[in-house]
């Protein structure tokens, strides 16, 4: 077995400095009836040509995204990363490495998480933000938690523009903690519809620009009515490209603010893993969760950085901490923090320029065509448009062409009656070719 | 000055001994001064070459940001060169033996890595239609019969997202399980005084009390104690096993069947499996629901703090409840169920927004093929024996905390042997890394005074244990005969000296921020 270095001499001398007669004797403290005797009924070693061959049979099933023309966002959107993300993150150092609890012989993750937590502040516009979270739709239900210890009150108003799988894992996770949440409908340009649910027992208003629909909005004014009402405001980004070009939930007034910051360094990989982005204003950094790095200095008077304020966290205070979260999204934050680096906000903005760029040109021809409807009237690159009949039939007839075009309402939120409204989103991997084949199959499916 | 009620210390000492030889430039050899990205005097570059934009207007309906987005891009070999000079700083398990109780540091293979890269994997929307990802619904699917195969159970929810994550899935799981039975007055969860801090924060975070259970002398739970709390009150228990002293429960059957006769649920935290794998089921144990952390037992890389993965499997009684999405197999091929209605009416929700770490799943199963059943099992044996190998090479010195019988994956020494030595544990494990390791969890379990907690895991060679167990011994002998400045001040060797934690929590600095446009912040001082 590759992976193990102990041979039989060695397994036996150990045993003899052990004072064991077996590797049985080692497991005397399980119950008899509990011991296997043998090994499971799976599968017996297997070298790494059997392994990869297995593997590359199922990866071979699937159809990635860069195969042709490909259109799926709604929370996850495909971007090119540059080859040195990937050569970075696979260093020993960084890939090998735990939690940097032991800060003298762990500077290097650490200076990167100060890093990151300063690129991920300055993106989102906030004051302060975190070493990462899961991904973004966990960071929203810790941000409505956030909410709820600050202001004590036990309402959440979601925005019906709210990614509904966000929506169901914050109402999954703050109504088990008694809760009450209230979700407006769904719908492509309406987050000023909260404004009607605020009320004094509302902790937080959340919001989402660019919304699941695509549309950006100005949240500024819903950020005024829920600090008149005593309210926080918690605004989601889910495409974090947009904040090259848009302005900031910092600047809109925005609480906390959470994103999904998979567009950078990450990659598709199916859903995970991400990385969520958490950021806040800087007085309430002491409710928020997850891990913290900060500078100080070392018994020389040199600087370096360590984990802090872990009084926050569960490792010290067990029930009374912010959150139970432990493990974060580290390496994902590390190729979060390249990428960006390479960018810079000169090149962010750059890409985000292409990217909606990209978007108008979609939108421009799927306008064209006969019997589609763009709904979304302001967007970054993603739009809404309604289609003749089931769009989620006509997702799977042009996947069957070899054009995937994208994500059907019916599918992220079957309740919303919505079956006939499509997803589509473009980024700087999309080309003219590609929009060229979309409009082609649409023309051809809508027209009959 | 200390963080938590034993005592770990939170400052150097103040008279710390010169660092001696200094270069002219403040280089170290190969180990390179790196300043911070956002140090550069111009923050204009960048490393990325990007088309034109198309030409034309906007419709961003005038919300385009007034104020260009202000950070440092970097050219590619600028970036490279800052990464790599930073890496340098860094411990790993490539580098050497990485002691960290309860974290599970073993080998990641780098096949697991390439084949998570494959576009098949790494390039697929997890929204894409399910006719375009039947290759990645046969692997989960595939991955869930694997662990559901090794623990005995007859479900998993595999969208947890880490460990914690997990226990989350499976309290919100028996909470749903005891609201359909009419169960609402069950408000409290019993954990021992020695479990993970996950455990209580977990019940918390979703409403629970907690209450300890006590734990008798050989390091295991109370079951008088246990019984005397199962009231009609007790949603479920949470007991890791093996436990975070490296003890198994030796009474696991019996506290199953106390607790099931409460008519509470058995949460086992599973974050020790890796010990028993392939030797022990946990369904045979009487749990009821156990997360999984792929980053530990299935060796999927810890990257710094993540990401992990913690699917959860879950019995008979609970699987009715699990979150959405799962996987089902129908005549035609794979399909996700993804909402809470009709075949999911009683699923308590969802986890996350989408499948779950399908990056991580993709390398835990090339792990599990890679061992197979017999190879997993053979694993745990050697996990098990290289940790009881450097608690008997150990002991002669070090005061292991419960020292009768074997220990399971891991040693768990206390410091009544460093008594009088004025050396603390904290002092004990910075000198480990002059000598070349990382220090072993410490201060956990909390049950344990001066807990020092070693897990080798089963990639060390013999050679690797003698030459960790030589160094430790040669320290406690040091330690012993007085040589204090070994280890007040350590370590000495390290990138940085002692830092101090106390200085960066009372005047928290959490970015980087000018003190004016374009010029650095003057340096945190120590009081």
């Amino acid at each position: 077995m590759r992976y193990l270095p102990l041979n039989a001499a060695d397994r036996r001398h150990m045993l003899g400095v052990i004072g064991a007669a077996s590797a049985d004797d080692l497991f005397a403290d399980v119950p008899t009836p509990a011991r296997l005797s043998a090994p499971v009924d799976l599968p017996y070693h297997a070298g790494e040509i059997e392994v990869e061959r297995e593997l590359s049979a199922l990866a071979a099933l699937n159809r990635p995204a860069g195969a042709g023309p490909f259109f799926c966002g709604a929370g996850a959107y495909r971007h090119q990363v540059p080859a040195t993300v990937d050569h970075i993150i696979q260093r020993s150092e960084f890939l090998t490495s735990y939690t940097p609890y032991q800060p003298e012989i762990a500077q290097g993750t650490l200076q990167v998480l100060f890093e990151f937590q300063t690129q991920v502040a300055a993106l989102l516009g906030m004051e302060v933000a975190n070493a990462s979270l899961y991904d973004g739709s966990t960071a929203c239900a810790e941000a409505v938690m956030m909410a709820r210890r600050i202001t004590r009150r036990r309402k959440a108003v979601l925005s019906g523009g709210l990614h509904p799988h966000y929506a169901a894992v914050t109402a999954t996770i703050a109504t088990a903690e008694g809760m009450e949440i209230a979700r407006r409908p769904a719908a492509v340009d309406a987050e000023a519809d909260v404004l009607a649910a605020i009320d004094s027992e509302t902790a937080c208003v959340v919001v989402q620009t660019p919304n699941v629909f695509g549309t950006v909005t100005d949240v500024t004014a819903i950020a005024e009515a829920a600090h008149a009402a005593g309210a926080l405001l918690v605004v989601v980004t889910t495409e974090v490209v947009a904040l090259g070009l848009l302005k900031t939930p910092g600047e809109m007034g925005a609480d906390i603010a959470v994103a999904e910051g998979q567009s950078l360094g990450v990659g598709l990989n199916f859903g995970g893993p991400y990385v969520g982005l958490f950021a806040c204003r800087e007085k309430f950094v002491r409710q928020m969760p997850g891990r913290l790095c900060g500078e100080t200095v070392d018994a020389e008077g040199r600087r370096g950085f360590v984990l802090t304020l872990s009084t926050r966290e569960q490792h010290i205070r067990r029930e009374k901490a912010t959150s139970n979260i432990c493990t974060n999204s580290g390496l994902c934050a590390l190729a979060f923090s390249i990428h960006m680096t390479l960018l810079g906000g000169t090149g962010l903005r750059r890409l985000a320029e292409v990217n909606h760029g990209r978007a108008r040109t979609l939108a421009q021809a799927l306008g064209a065509v006969p019997g589609v409807e763009v709904l979304t009237p302001r967007f970054f690159n993603e739009v809404a448009i309604r289609v003749p009949g089931p769009a989620a039939a006509l997702v799977e007839a042009l996947a069957g062409e070899g054009i995937l075009a994208g994500v059907p309402v019916s599918r992220l939120d079957p309740p919303a009656g919505l079956d006939d409204v499509l997803l589509l989103a473009a980024t700087e991997t999309t080309t003219a070719a590609d929009i060229d084949s979309l409009v082609a199959a649409l023309s051809r499916r809508t027209r009959g | 000055m200390s963080l938590n009620s034993v005592g770990r210390p939170t400052r150097p000492v103040s008279d710390t001994p010169g660092a001696g030889f200094a270069s002219l430039s403040g280089g170290r050899g190969l180990l390179q001064d790196e300043a911070l990205i956002f140090e550069r005097s111009s923050w204009t570059g960048t490393g990325v070459d990007l088309p034109e934009p198309e030409a034309g207007s906007e419709d961003l309906g005038g919300l385009v940001r007034a104020e260009p987005l202000r950070l440092p891009g970097l050219s590619e070999p600028e970036t490279v060169r800052h990464y790599v000079r930073l890496s340098q700083k860094n411990h790993a398990i490539d580098l050497a033996l990485y002691p960290l109780g309860s974290c599970t540091m073993k080998h990641n293979p780098r096949l697991n890595e390439k084949l998570a890269r494959l576009p098949g994997f790494a390039d697929l929307h997890p929204l894409a239609p399910v006719s375009a990802v039947q290759g990645a619904l046969a692997l989960m699917d595939l991955l869930a019969h694997w662990l559901k195969t090794l623990t005995g159970m007859p479900a998993v929810a595999l969208s947890p997202k880490a460990g914690a994550h997990g226990e989350l899935c499976g309290l919100l799981a028996i909470r749903a399980a005891h609201a359909a039975h009419g169960q609402t007055r069950r408000r409290l969860v019993l954990t021992p005084t020695s479990a993970h801090g996950t455990n209580p924060a977990t019940a918390a975070f979703v409403g629970y009390e907690v209450m300890e259970i006590g734990q008798t002398a050989d390091g295991r739970v109370d079951l008088e104690d246990l019984a005397a709390k199962l009231t009609d009150e007790v949603a479920a228990i949470m007991v890791t096993n093996p436990n975070t002293c490296g003890l198994f429960e030796r009474d696991i059957l019996e506290i199953s069947r106390l607790t099931h006769a409460a008519g509470a649920y058995f949460y086992c935290d599973g974050a020790n499996f890796n010990a028993i794998v392939g030797r022990v089921r946990p369904g045979d144990l009487g749990v009821d629901a156990m997360h999984i952390n792929l980053h530990k037992t299935f060796s999927t890389p810890h990257g710094g703090g993540g990401p992990g993965s913690g699917p959860v499997v879950l019995s008979e009684a609970l699987a009715p409840f699990a979150p959405t999405p799962w996987v089902v197999h129908d005549g035609e091929g794979f399909r996700l169920v993804e909402e809470t209605e009709a075949e999911a009416s009683q699923a308590f929700g969802r986890m996350t927004a989408f499948h779950g770490q399908m990056g991580m799943f993709v390398r835990a199963y090339a792990y599990m093929l890679s061992h197979g059943a017999d190879g997993l099992r053979q694993a745990a044996e050697d996990a098990v024996l290289n940790a009881n190998y450097i608690k008997a090479r150990l002991s002669g010195v070090m005061s292991a905390a419960f020292p009768d019988g074997p220990c399971m994956h891991e040693a768990l020494f206390d410091d009544r042997w460093l008594e009088g030595t004025g050396v603390t544990t904290l002092d004990f494990a910075k000198a480990m890394i002059d000598e070349g390791f990382h220090p072993m969890t410490m201060y956990f379990p909390l049950v344990v005074h001066g807990a020092m907690l070693i897990e080798p895991t089963e990639s060390e060679s013999l050679a690797e244990l003698d030459r960790f167990c030589d160094a430790l011994l040669g320290l406690a002998g040091a330690a012993l005969s007085g040589d204090m400045d070994r280890f007040t001040s350590a370590p000495h060797l390290a990138p940085l000296r002692r830092l101090d934690e106390t200085l960066a929590a009372r005047k928290p600095r959490l970015t980087w921020r000018p003190a004016e446009p374009g010029v650095a912040p003057a340096p945190l001082a120590a009081e």
